[in-house]
C-alpha cells in the first residue's frame, strides 16, 4: 500500500509498540483506540488481530480507548471502525509478524519465507523451531514506524476472518457488573446535576433547605456560576436531591420554545448557510415532478443514562466515560478546565448503546468540574432519566424537497434534493460545546454550526445524491444554525432522512408510470451490479413476486442505499399491515459489505439498525414543551416495544476480496425507505412526514 | 431500619431506610452490579428482579415492603439454560438491558416451560431494548425453554 493512502489510524499511530506487546505470560496486549459501543467491535478487531499474527484468540487481551496506553483513533463513529481501525490493524499486525520472521530467521540462520506461525510458535517445514513471538520479542523493536508495505495476508488464507465468533463482551454483561455505571473506587461520591436549562440562563435563586430536606441524608452542594451539583456518599440521598433541585431552583433569562419549533417544517423559515453541490442546474425540458419530505427530531435514547467518574490526585485528573472519542475528549475537557491536557487522563468504560453524540462527553466534564474542586474524591456523576432526555443532543428535524424532471419513459434525468436542516456534528472537539460549559462563570462563544465535509460523507446531505444512474443530480443544502435546541450526530446523520426521501420518491416516480418499483430501479442500476444484487437478492427473499396490487391493507416495499454512496450496500424489503395503524410484520434485508469479519456480528448490526430505523419510523418524535424538550421520559418518547417487533431475516452477500465496509448504519435509511414504501402501498396513499402515527394516516386516508 | 432479606438463596440483613429502592440496595450495599438503573420509572425493566418468584422493577420497589422476601437476581443465572441460550443466539448488543429481561424470561420459564412466541412476547413487552436484538432474545427464550425441557428429561 502506498503512503499516500493507508488508512488513518495506521498513519497517526505508527509505531507497532503502540498497538502490540508481547507478555511474558504468552499472551499478546493489543490496545486499539476504536472503543465498544455496543456494537461488538472489539470482538471483530481481535479475529483481525489473531488472524494476522498466526495466535490463537484466547491468547489476545484487549484495551480499549485510554489517553494513556492505546493509540489514537480520534472518534468511534461514522461505520468507520472496521474500515479504517480495522484496516490499521491488519497493516500493523503484518508488520508485527513479519519483523519476528526476520529476527527469527537470523537467528536460525535461514530465510524468513522458510518460516511459518502456528499459535505464534515459529515452524520451519512443519517442525517448531524452538523460537516464539515471546522469545523473540525483546530483540525485536516495536518502536520502529511501521511504513505499511509489508502485504497483510490473502483473504483466501483467513481462518479466524470470516469466522462468527462470539462475542467477548456479552458474558459479563448478562451476569453481573459489566458497565461503567458499576465502577466503584475509594471515596466516592455520588453525584446528580441540576442542569442549567439552556445556554443564557442564570440561576437566581437556589432553595438548598428544601433540597436538603427532599434529600433525606448527608449531601453537599456544589456551585461553580450556574454549574449546580449535589453530592452525597448515598446514591439514592443524591437521586432525590437531583429530582427535587428543578422545583427549588428560580432561573432568569430562559429559553422559551413552542410546540410549533418541534415540527421539521419550522426549518422552512429560518436563516440559513446555503450551499450547491453537484451539478450545476440547468434548463432541461421534460416533465417536473416534486414531493416534500420530512422527519422530526429524534433522541438517541439510550437505555442507561450517562455516566462518568472523575477524580483528581496529586494534580493528575483521571476520568472514566463512555465516550466515543478518548483523546478529543481529554484535548476538550484541557480546553475548557485550561490545564495541560497531558494532566489529564481519559480511560472509556463501557456504557449502554451509543448511537451517536449522546450525553457521554458532557457528563464527563460534569464529573471533571467537580473533582478538580475535590481532590482526592471520586466523584460519580449519572444523569437521571429526564436530564438524558432533555439534554442529550438530538438528531436534527430534516425537511426535503425533491424534485426531478423526467424524460419521455418516465425516467428522471435531472434530479435536485433540497435540504433544509440542523447541524449533524457538534461534537465538543468539533466545535460544539460541552453543557457544563455554558454554565461556567466565564461560558464559550456560542458555537458555530458547522457539517462533516462532503470527503467525510457530508451531515445533513449524506446519501442526498441518488445511486442510481440520472445524468444530473444535485444538491441544495440549507444549514440552519438557529436550531432551537442542541443537534449532533444520531446513527447515520442525514442518511436515513435522505433515503427515505430518494427511496419514497422513486416508488412515487414508479407509480407515476405502473412499473414495479424493483424493475424500475433495477433499470437504472445497469452499471452497478453489486446495488443490483442487493435488490434482487431481498426481494428474492422476500418474495416479491406475491406483492400483489396494494391498497387492500396489507403492503410491501423496498428500499435501497449504498451508504455514503461509498460503503456498504443494503436493500431491505418491508410487509405491513396498515389500516388505522401500521404493524410491521416482516424485514428481509440482503447487504454486501465486502469483507465481512464476523458474518454474526454483522448480521446483529444489520438487524439492530433495521429494528431502531423502525422504531424511529413508526413510533418516534422529541416533543417541545414551554422551556425545553416535554419528551422527558419513555412515555412521552415511546419506542419500539417487543409486541411490535417483525420477523426479521438478514444476508450477507460473499465478496471477500471485496475490501471491509462497516455495517453499522448501512440499514437504517433502506428499512424507513422500505416501511415507507410498504405502507403507501398498503394504503393506496403516501405518507411523506415521519413518524407515521395513527392521525397522519388517518388524514391520509382522507386524501384517497 | 434493619431488614432481612434472602437474596439469591443467601440470607442477607441490610440496614436501610425503609422507603431505599430495591434497586439501590442490590447495587451499593449488596453490590450486586447486575441489576441496572434505566430510568427509576419503572418503564423501561433494566432493574427487573424477582420478589418471590414474580418480575418487580427494582427501581421502584421500596426496601421497607421486603421483610423476608426472596429476591433473585441475574446474578443467579449461573447455570441457567437462559446464560447459554442468551450466548448461543448471541442475543445482545451494548446488553444493558439483558438482566432485566433474563428475570422475566426465568418467571416466565419457571411458570411455563414451554411458552408459545406470544408468550415470550407478552412477558418481555415491559422491556426496552435500543439496540434492536429482541428479535434475538425472543429467539434466546425459545432455545432455553427447549434446553429446559431436554434437562428434564430422565
Amino acid at each position: 500500500m502506498s503512503a499516500s493512502n493507508l488508512p488513518l489510524s495506521f498513519v497517526n499511530n505508527p509505531s507497532p509498540a503502540r498497538w502490540f506487546r508481547f507478555d511474558p505470560d504468552r499472551t499478546v496486549h493489543l490496545a486499539v483506540g476504536k472503543v465498544e459501543i455496543g456494537q461488538g467491535i472489539l470482538t471483530a478487531l481481535m479475529q483481525i488481530a489473531a488472524e494476522e499474527l498466526d495466535v490463537p484468540l484466547a491468547a489476545i487481551r484487549m484495551l480499549a480507548g485510554d489517553t494513556d496506553a492505546a493509540p489514537d483513533e480520534g472518534t468511534t463513529s461514522s461505520s468507520l471502525s472496521i474500515e479504517v481501525g480495522g484496516a490499521s490493524l491488519r497493516l500493523m499486525a503484518a508488520e508485527v509478524r513479519a519483523r519476528m520472521l526476520e529476527r527469527a530467521a537470523q537467528r536460525l540462520n535461514c530465510a524468513a519465507s522458510e518460516l511459518a506461525v502456528v499459535d505464534g510458535a515459529v515452524y520451519r517445514n512443519g517442525a517448531p523451531t524452538g523460537q516464539d513471538y515471546w522469545s523473540l520479542a525483546p530483540d525485536v523493536d516495536l518502536l520502529r514506524p511501521a511504513d505499511g508495505r509489508t502485504a497483510p495476508k490473502p483473504p483466501s488464507a483467513y481462518r479466524v476472518v470470516g469466522h462468527s465468533v462470539p462475542r467477548l463482551d456479552l458474558p459479563a454483561k448478562i451476569s453481573g457488573a459489566a458497565f461503567i455505571h458499576d465502577m466503584v473506587r475509594p471515596n466516592m461520591l455520588h453525584a446528580r446535576i441540576l442542569r442549567q436549562p439552556a445556554r443564557g440562563a442564570r440561576l437566581a435563586a437556589l432553595d438548598e433547605t428544601a433540597i436538603r430536606r427532599a434529600a433525606g441524608g448527608e449531601l453537599q452542594v456544589f456551585r461553580l456560576g450556574n454549574f449546580v451539583a449535589l453530592l452525597s456518599p448515598h446514591e439514592t440521598v443524591a437521586e432525590r436531591a437531583g429530582a427535587a433541585a428543578p422545583l427549588h431552583a428560580r432561573w432568569e433569562n430562559v429559553r422559551r420554545l413552542t410546540s410549533a419549533q418541534q415540527e421539521a417544517a419550522f426549518l422552512l423559515g429560518q436563516p440559513s448557510e446555503d450551499r450547491l453541490i453537484g451539478d450545476p442546474p440547468q434548463p432541461v425540458s421534460g416533465e417536473m415532478v416534486e414531493a416534500r419530505y420530512t422527519r422530526p427530531y429524534l433522541a438517541h435514547a439510550a437505555i442507561a443514562p450517562s455516566c462518568a467518574l472523575a477524580e483528581s490526585r496529586g494534580g493528575h485528573l483521571s476520568v472514566w466515560s463512555h465516550t466515543q472519542a478518548v483523546y478529543p475528549l481529554r484535548a476538550s475537557l484541557a480546553r475548557v478546565l485550561n490545564r495541560p491536557a497531558e494532566t489529564i487522563s481519559v480511560h472509556h468504560v463501557q456504557g449502554a448503546g451509543c448511537y451517536g453524540h449522546n450525553g457521554a462527553d458532557d457528563v464527563a466534564l460534569d464529573a471533571a468540574l467537580i473533582a478538580e474542586a475535590m481532590p482526592d474524591h471520586c466523584i460519580r456523576v449519572q444523569w437521571r432519566r429526564e436530564e438524558e432526555f432533555g439534554f442529550e443532543p438530538l438528531g436534527s428535524a430534516m425537511v426535503i424537497a425533491v424534485r426531478a424532471v423526467l424524460d419521455a419513459s418516465g425516467k428522471p434525468i435531472d434530479w435536485t434534493q433540497e435540504i433544509w436542516s440542523g447541524t449533524h456534528v457538534a461534537r465538543p472537539a468539533m466545535g460544539g460545546n460541552m453543557l457544563a460549559h455554558e454554565a461556567l462563570p466565564t461560558p464559550p462563544p456560542e458555537p458555530r454550526p458547522t457539517d462533516p465535509p462532503e470527503a467525510a460523507g457530508g451531515g445533513g446531505t449524506r446519501n442526498a445524491i441518488p445511486h442510481y444512474a440520472i445524468p444530473a443530480r444535485r444538491i441544495l443544502h440549507h444549514l440552519v444554525p438557529g436550531t432551537p435546541v442542541r443537534t449532533s450526530a444520531l446513527r447515520g446523520l442525514g442518511a436515513l432522512p435522505n433515503v427515505f426521501a430518494i427511496e419514497s420518491f422513486m416508488d412515487e416516480l414508479a407509480l407515476r408510470i405502473g412499473a414495479d418499483p424493483l424493475a424500475y430501479r433495477l433499470e437504472m442500476l445497469a452499471e452497478k451490479p453489486r446495488a443490483a444484487r442487493v435488490l434482487t437478492r431481498a426481494a428474492e427473499m422476500a418474495g416479491w413476486s406475491r406483492r400483489g396490487p396494494g391498497g387492500n391493507g396489507h403492503g410491501m416495499g423496498i428500499g435501497f442505499a449504498q451508504y455514503k454512496n461509498r460503503s456498504a450496500y443494503a436493500a431491505v424489503v418491508a410487509e405491513v399491515e396498515a389500516e388505522r395503524e401500521v404493524r410491521l410484520r416482516r424485514l428481509w434485508c440482503a447487504a454486501d459489505a465486502g469483507l465481512v469479519v464476523n458474518p454474526d456480528g454483522a448480521r446483529n448490526q444489520l438487524e439492530g439498525g433495521m429494528l431502531q430505523a423502525a422504531s424511529f419510523v413508526l413510533k418516534e418524535q422529541v416533543t417541545f414543551g414551554e422551556t425545553g424538550v416535554s419528551s422527558l421520559d419513555w412515555q412521552s418518547y415511546p419506542i419500539l416495544r417487543f409486541s411490535e417487533v417483525p420477523e426479521i431475516a438478514c444476508e450477507l452477500i460473499e465478496a471477500r476480496e471485496e475490501p471491509a465496509l462497516g455495517v453499522g448504519e448501512c440499514a437504517l435509511g433502506p428499512t424507513a425507505a422500505a416501511i415507507g414504501n410498504a405502507v403507501a402501498h398498503a394504503l393506496g396513499v403516501r405518507i411523506r412526514d415521519l413518524p407515521f402515527t395513527r392521525e397522519r394516516i388517518a388524514s391520509a386516508l382522507l386524501r384517497l | 431500619m434493619r431488614i432481612e432479606l434472602i437474596v439469591n438463596g443467601t440470607a442477607r440483613e441490610v440496614s436501610a431506610p425503609p422507603n431505599t429502592p430495591l434497586l439501590d440496595v442490590l447495587r451499593n450495599t449488596l453490590n450486586l452490579k447486575g441489576t441496572r438503573f434505566g430510568c427509576g420509572l419503572a418503564q423501561c425493566g433494566a432493574c427487573m428482579v424477582l420478589v418471590d418468584g414474580e418480575p418487580v422493577y427494582a427501581c421502584m420497589r421500596e426496601i421497607g415492603t421486603l421483610a423476608g422476601a426472596q429476591i433473585t437476581t441475574v446474578e443467579a443465572l449461573d447455570g441457567h439454560p437462559l446464560r447459554a441460550a442468551f450466548l448461543a443466539e448471541q442475543a445482545g448488543q451494548c446488553g444493558y438491558c439483558l438482566s432485566g429481561i433474563l428475570m422475566s424470561a426465568k418467571a416466565l420459564l419457571d411458570r411455563n416451560p414451554s411458552p408459545s412466541r406470544a408468550d415470550i412476547v407478552a412477558a418481555l413487552d415491559r422491556h426496552l431494548c435500543r439496540c434492536g436484538t429482541q428479535w434475538r432474545i425472543i429467539r434466546a427464550v425459545e432455545r432455553a425453554a427447549s434446553l429446559l425441557r431436554e434437562k428434564a428429561v430422565p
